[in-house]
């Protein structure tokens, strides 16, 4: 099996990794000091930095199990980003707060877009090239 | 908040993405045994010590502060940058391809992004 972490799957890596800091501390803030106000769009961010990490944990790892989870994590991110994001467009008032996946990823130049779509490319390269 | 003290890291984090770039353009791997790769760390490491000063600076004075400002997102951002860059350094000289050079770049970019988020933040903008 090819490893999952080296050449361009470090940088993959270290950008999920990225952003599972990010978001697990963006949604710990806003849980823990403003839940009131939204909690639905606060919810979504914490599963949302649940899955970037599974997603981190799992590339990093690479063995056949994980790139398993690996590759649902990427698929729901995707889903989560499409359906977020044409939800929070078609419907604006469910999202008072911002999300990570709100206006597809927006806010963070597309990269939630764009990141579980890479993860799932780098999974079938990696697996296709396997002996 | 200290607004010499940010500039300098930003500019600095800005050096330091741009010296990552040009080494995964170049595709140099980061051996630290070349005067360009060894000259990276350095500055790297430079950055760190800097941003430490700052979040040991931005918690005193946040202490201090007399007026209501988002204090854990304040706090978060000035810890972030401080946890993140080394890991990015970590998981970027583990690499022997010019794809740890590019896990920098993006290491170092996250830096100016969460010093401005700080600024935000201390003028009350959260």
């Amino acid at each position: 099996m090819p490893d999952t972490r080296s050449g361009p799957g470090r940088l993959l890596i270290a950008v999920y990794g990225l952003f599972a800091v990010a978001a697990t501390a963006r949604s710990g803030v806003q849980i823990a000091t403003r839940f009131a106000e939204a909690p639905v769009a606060y919810l979504l961010s914490a599963f949302a930095a649940v899955v970037y990490v599974v997603a981190t944990v799992t590339l990093a790892v690479g063995s056949r199990t994980s790139r398993r989870v690996a590759w649902v994590s990427c698929a729901v991110e995707l889903v989560g980003v499409v359906v977020v994001g044409a939800v929070s467009y078609l419907v604006p008032s469910w999202f008072p707060q911002a999300t990570v996946w709100s206006h597809f990823g927006s806010g963070y130049l597309f990269i939630p877009l764009v990141l579980p779509v890479l993860g799932l490319l780098w999974l079938r390269r990696t697996a296709a090239t396997a002996v | 908040m200290i607004d010499f003290l940010a500039t300098a890291l930003i500019v600095l984090a800005l050096v330091c993405a741009a010296w990552a770039l040009l080494l995964a353009v170049l595709d140099k791997p980061l051996t630290l045994d070349t005067k360009l790769t060894l000259g990276i760390a350095g500055a790297v490491v430079l950055l760190e010590f800097g941003l430490l000063v700052q979040a040991v600076i931005g918690v005193v004075k946040l202490i201090g502060l007399d007026r209501d400002i988002a204090s854990a997102t304040f706090v978060g951002y000035l810890i972030g940058p401080v946890v993140v860059l080394p890991l990015a350094g970590f998981w970027a000289i583990a690499e022997r391809s010019r794809w740890g050079a590019a896990v920098l770049v993006v290491g170092c970019l996250s830096v100016p992004v969460m010093i401005v988020r700080l600024q935000q933040i201390w003028a009350g903008h959260a």
